[in-house]
């Protein structure tokens, strides 16, 4: 069979040929090498090898964003959509609809498939690296923190069912999880995979939320003075870290459920250079070991989705009593699901509640946040609207403001903040 | 303190919560996610390769320990990203195709365009 690709007639030849510089293909728009990720004194030990793997899965995210997922929506218009209005004689109701739709074409069904297996490879991956080092990680750790006041852990604390009931984002073990005794194999595996889940969005320390909500507040409230700073759904801290680093004279309180995210945590600020931070183990719904009105500025950073229809009341009421006046509360999440967003773009941000292990993801966007805010309490004009993106080093890393080329639903390192000031 | 964790047993375990399926043969979706993983090998190996080569460019001798310590410049990683999008993109084709054949529309079939240089009738 013939060959039916011939050069184009007005490619150079011969010695013109020779004069031009060999052209760049394409100017790169990839990840950034994993080597920029910064290392903290507890940051795990990674080979060659590891550091190749994560560069791999960043890139597959980014592939899977930037290259795949745009097939899904045009999927969407051109024969879903079109096919269940022929069907069913309406347009749909609700994302509901639209994703059960959605799961019945192999574009999405191919796109799912891959990102799953994606996430699921991620966290092999990371867990690799910890498991095998985890005597040394665990030690360090340990050595770092047992004596220290910072670390106040709950024996026997109970997990609530919004952490237990299911692996957030099929990360096994969870938050909470102990392999063994003082196990921080966990929270390692988080910190040094988010960077391939994130394709490099978040930063050098996977700070770039973090950054973005203190630059967000010195610049809406430039007289705000925080002495007293309360992080509810720390984590590992890597969103806390940045508060303290710009509010280096305030005393921050940083509350999780999970033990080895506190551990870690506290050892990974103090290897920083981060020293006014306690971690503090508990249930955020009920944190009746603090007193009425002693935060200045309560926060939570992409947590309120790994809460409860249950909790989630409580936890608004908690952050009512326990600012001062005039203290503010601020919670940074991906955007709700208003009137205005397309069903379709509903739909795809539901895929982390479903198939991704965030169950509470979908109930949670839907939420009347402002209404919910006044009925904890907060006055509906002394309410906080914004919205903040990743802030990175530019030279190194990707930055979610001006990424106009992947809308990674959900994933994206922008969000939304919803807050109240308490009326004095 | 010795411990009994083994990373080759944990590393791959399943998180908590029913595994979702999304290809209409979970057997189909079993085999994907295998070629994944050597999808995702083969990149190791050959992000290997390149360190070896930039090594034995630069120093004329390559050794566990340089492949190790190695650190590509901003270009040298872009350099590798690229292939890393090129190989991806290349892996991945059939996805493509089947992305710009929903842009196309309905397309006709060679055969059915076989069929039509084969009429004689105007």
């Amino acid at each position: 069979m013939a060959d039916t690709v011939r050069p184009p007639k007005t490619a150079p030849k011969g010695k013109a040929a020779k004069k031009e510089a060999a052209p760049a293909p394409r100017a790169y728009d990839g990840p950034p090498d994993y080597r920029v990720v910064g290392r903290h004194g507890v940051f795990p030990e990674t080979t060659h090898d590891e550091v190749a793997r994560f560069n791999f899965l960043a890139h597959m995210n980014r592939h899977l964003a930037a290259n795949i997922m745009p097939g899904v929506g045009e999927a969407f218009e051109a024969r879903i959509k079109p096919a269940f209005e022929k069907k069913e004689k309406r347009s749909f109701k609700d994302r509901h609809e639209v994703r059960k739709a959605l799961t019945q074409d192999p574009m999405w069904q191919w796109w799912s498939a891959l990102r799953r297996g994606t996430m699921e490879s991620r966290q092999q991956a990371g867990r690799w690296v910890t498991l095998r080092q985890a005597d040394d990680l665990n030690s360090k750790v340990r050595e770092m923190t047992e004596s220290d006041s910072r670390l106040v852990l709950a024996p026997g604390f109970r997990q609530p069912r919004s952490t237990e009931a299911i692996d957030h984002h099929c990360m096994p073990g969870s938050y909470h999880t102990e392999l063994v005794p003082g196990d921080v194999t966990g929270p390692a595996n988080y910190d040094i995979g988010i960077f391939a889940t994130t394709g490099g969005m978040l930063g050098r320390f996977n700070d770039g939320g973090g950054v973005a909500v203190a630059e967000w507040v010195k610049q809406n409230m430039p007289d705000f003075k925080p002495k007293r700073i309360l992080d509810i759904g720390c984590g590992l801290g890597h969103n806390v870290v940045p508060l303290a680093q710009a509010y280096p004279d305030a005393e921050i309180v940083a509350v999780d459920a999970g033990a080895p995210m506190l551990r870690y945590g506290l050892a990974r600020a103090k290897s920083l250079g981060v020293n006014n931070i306690t971690f503090i183990q508990g249930d955020v719904s009920d944190l009746s070991q603090f007193e009425d009105n002693t935060f200045d500025w309560v926060q939570s950073t992409m947590f309120l989705h790994e809460t409860s229809y249950k909790s989630m009341p409580k936890i608004f009421a908690e952050t009512q009593r326990l600012l001062k006046p005039s203290g503010i509360v601020l919670h940074v999440e991906q955007p709700q699901y208003t009137a205005d967003m397309p069903l379709f773009e509903q739909a795809m941000r539901d895929w982390d509640a479903f198939y991704n292990n965030e169950p509470f993801w979908t109930k949670m966007h839907e939420i009347d946040l402002d209404a919910w805010m006044e009925k904890a309490g907060f006055a509906k004009d002394a309410l906080i609207h914004g919205g903040v993106a990743a802030v990175v080093d530019p030279e190194v890393f990707p930055e979610a403001a001006k990424d106009t080329k992947q809308e990674d639903y959900g994933r994206k390192a922008a969000w939304h903040v919803i807050g109240a000031r308490k009326v004095a | 303190m010795t411990t009994k964790l083994d990373p080759l047993a944990l590393s791959g375990a399943k998180a908590k919560g029913k595994r979702p399926w999304f290809l209409k043969d979970p057997d189909v979706e079993r085999v994907m996610n295998i070629t994944l993983a050597l999808m995702q090998e083969v990149a190791v190996l050959r992000e290997r390769m390149d360190t070896i080569e930039r090594l034995m460019e630069r120093d004329g001798k390559v050794t566990k320990a340089s492949i190790e310590a190695f650190t590509p410049t901003k270009k040298e990683a872009e350099e590798r990203g690229a292939w890393t999008q090129e190989y991806i993109a290349r892996v991945l084709r059939i996805v493509q195709q089947d992305r710009e054949a929903i842009e196309r529309g309905e397309e006709a079939s060679s055969e059915e365009v076989a069929e039509e240089f084969a009429t004689t009738t105007p």
